[in-house]
């Protein structure tokens, strides 16, 4: 039943642009975060909170664009070393920060992310500070193609990579390896009583979560067609757990339909007003206090009582 | 050499009270309330927009100027009676006892609404009222000219150290909010009326906050996006203290000041880094902050 939920959707969201031009980049964008936030929410199993993960989204969107500026010009290769380099920069951020717990683990994914932030808004020879870098049309299978084709590439391969890794993600949450997840938040020690190594299972699902950020800055990259370091700032980090958390962590279709749910209130409350920020910052308070299950809740729960 | 590094000491110090104002009001409330707010930030840069608002009022309708220093103060105050206790009642108080997680995301939303509410009343444009600066003048010694502000800011910051010293250690209040701190179920059931503690601390909390954002306007002006900046600076210096503890601030905001002063002496393009570098350093090292413990709570 699940199964042909999802497939529903998908396919709903297959045929929206065509119905509707506007929201291909409303959604190619929804995709990306949902990516990123599926990454916050893989380490929120483990009982970890980072306020940092913009800085892999950032990093693997920089990674694009200084492949493209040094003469890459292959979607399909841009796409797997931009996700490779932020998956490094988890493998290092990670082997240091999965010692840490609770508001300390949170505390230095922040500090680590603006020192991040920081360095790419100063270093102006490098990433162009704050006006940031371009990120060319690239190449698809070696056809060059105008901008609008590109964009509806993007969209239609963003929606089959959602599919693909969101499959991939649900089997590693339910691999033994993943269990260790939800373990780590009930009980450390005892994992550890077991012979079950702590720091492994963690860098593991941190360079996974990383990886998957970064998948989502590419993305967002290719979308909007330049990187800034606004990409890293804490805000944007806050924004992913909030999306994690709207979704409610309890599966891989939660993070996208958060990122979605938030990128078409944002685009229905741009239209009204300035300040969707509000909207978004009421939505977030009523949904923790009064659905702690995430707006993914509402609808599992809604499956429990048609059964 | 000594002509160049001392205005740069001196601007440094002048910073890290800055800061100093914003992380130590953070660091309060974490302690009392065990709370991390988000939006703490934000509180700072209201207290600027209010008190820039009622300056440039002053200077309007040509009353005393003298009047600004009143008006940095008593927005403060306005600041703080408004906000400390709805936020405290209204939304803080249903997080205590649920994971940070939750709470780090509760005032995440407050500061998204904060963010936008001063946007709508304020306005996009920068503010800069600097009639307070000018009214205090410079004082030149050995053929270095210092602005009198600065020194005004350092000594207030001295200020909020020792009041706050003495208001927790020699006062009932303060012996008060000592017992919560140390258990909170303990002190509730001796007969300690926790809820006003707790609304008195955030209280305390806000009014420092928004005093640093009022005592800045005269300096830097005010523009969107300080509370996010501000609040990852405060963020860092109470973290680099060891949260909850005062003093531990007061010494972060001299590190993170001087951290500033070296970056910009022998890397000047690096800064901004200089904050966030020197709270990575000491966060792996001893994560819990220079000051903090791991065990023993204290304030």
């Amino acid at each position: 039943m699940p199964a042909i939920i999802a497939a529903a959707a998908v396919l709903i969201l297959t045929l929206l642009p065509v119905a509707a031009p506007w929201l291909q980049f409303v959604l190619t964008l929804a995709i990306a975060k949902g990516f990123a936030a599926l990454g916050v929410a893989v380490l929120l199993r483990a009982g970890l909170i980072s306020i940092g993960h913009a800085m892999f989204f950032a990093a693997s969107a920089y990674a694009v664009a200084f492949l493209a500026r040094a003469g890459v010009n292959d979607l399909g290769l841009l796409l797997i070393l931009s996700v490779l380099g932020g998956a490094l920069v988890g493998a290092v951020a990670g082997s240091f920060l999965v010692r840490y717990r609770a508001i300390f683990f949170a505390m230095l994914n922040l500090a680590v992310s603006m020192v991040f932030y920081a360095l790419c808004a100063k270093l102006y020879g490098v990433t162009g500070g704050t006006d940031g870098m371009p990120v060319p049309v690239p190449a698809v299978f070696g056809i060059a193609l105008g901008e609008p084709a590109f964009k509806s590439v993007l969209f239609y391969l963003s929606l089959g990579l959602m599919v693909l890794v969101g499959l991939a993600v649900q089997r590693y949450l339910n691999s033994p390896l993943g269990h260790a997840l939800s373990a780590v938040h009930t009980n450390e020690i005892r994992l550890e009583y077991l012979g079950i190594p702590v720091w492994a299972v963690l860098l593991i699902a941190y360079v996974i979560s990383a990886a998957l950020a970064g998948l989502g800055g590419a993305i967002a990259g290719f979308a909007i067609g330049r990187v800034v370091p606004d990409f890293a700032f804490w805000t944007a980090s806050g924004h992913l757990v909030l999306i994690a958390v709207l979704g409610g962590i309890g599966g891989v279709p939660g993070a996208f339909i958060g990122a979605l749910f938030l990128e078409l209130l944002h685009s229905a409350a741009v239209t009204v007003t300035d300040s969707w920020n509000l909207i978004v910052g009421m939505t977030l308070i009523i949904v923790i206090m009064f659905m702690p299950q995430g707006v993914y809740g509402l609808f599992a729960r809604k499956e429990a009582t048609s059964l | 050499m000594s002509n160049a590094i001392i205005p740069l000491l001196l601007d440094s110090l002048a910073s890290a009270a800055l800061i100093f104002f914003a992380a130590v009001g953070l660091t309060l409330v974490f302690s009392v309330l065990r709370v991390l707010n988000v939006a703490h930030g934000s509180l700072y840069s209201i207290g600027g927009y209010v008190a820039a608002s009622i300056c440039l009022f002053i200077a309007s309708r040509q009353l005393n100027p003298y009047l600004s220093f009143l008006a940095l103060l008593f927005s403060a105050v306005g600041v703080a009676a408004i906000f400390g206790p709805l936020i405290e009642r209204g939304l803080v108080r249903w997080t205590y006892g649920k994971s940070e997680a939750v709470q780090i995301l509760i005032t995440f939303g407050l500061f998204l609404i904060l963010e936008d509410l001063q946007r709508v009343i304020f306005g996009v444009q920068s503010f800069y009222e600097d009639a307070p600066m000018r009214l205090l003048g410079t004082t030149s010694i050995g053929g270095v000219v210092y602005l009198n502000y600065q020194i005004l800011l350092i000594a207030m910051a001295l200020l909020v150290v020792v009041g706050l010293r003495l208001l927790i250690n020699h006062t009932r209040l303060g012996r008060l909010i000592t017992a919560v701190v140390a258990d909170r179920e303990m002190a509730q059931s001796i007969g300690i009326d926790t809820n006003r503690i707790f609304i008195l601390a955030f209280s305390l909390g806000v009014f420092l906050a928004a005093l640093g954002g009022a005592l800045a306007t005269p300096t830097s002006g005010i523009a969107p996006g300080l509370g996010a900046d501000t609040m990852v600076l405060a963020f860092a210096v109470a973290a680099i203290g060891g949260l909850g503890r005062i003093e531990g601030a007061a010494l972060a905001s001299l590190i993170v000041g001087l951290a500033r002063v070296l970056a910009i002496y022998l890397a000047p393009s690096l800064d901004a880094v200089a904050p966030y570098a020197a709270m990575l350093v000491v966060l792996l090292i001893r994560p819990y902050g220079l000051f903090g413990s791991v065990t023993a709570r204290r304030i």
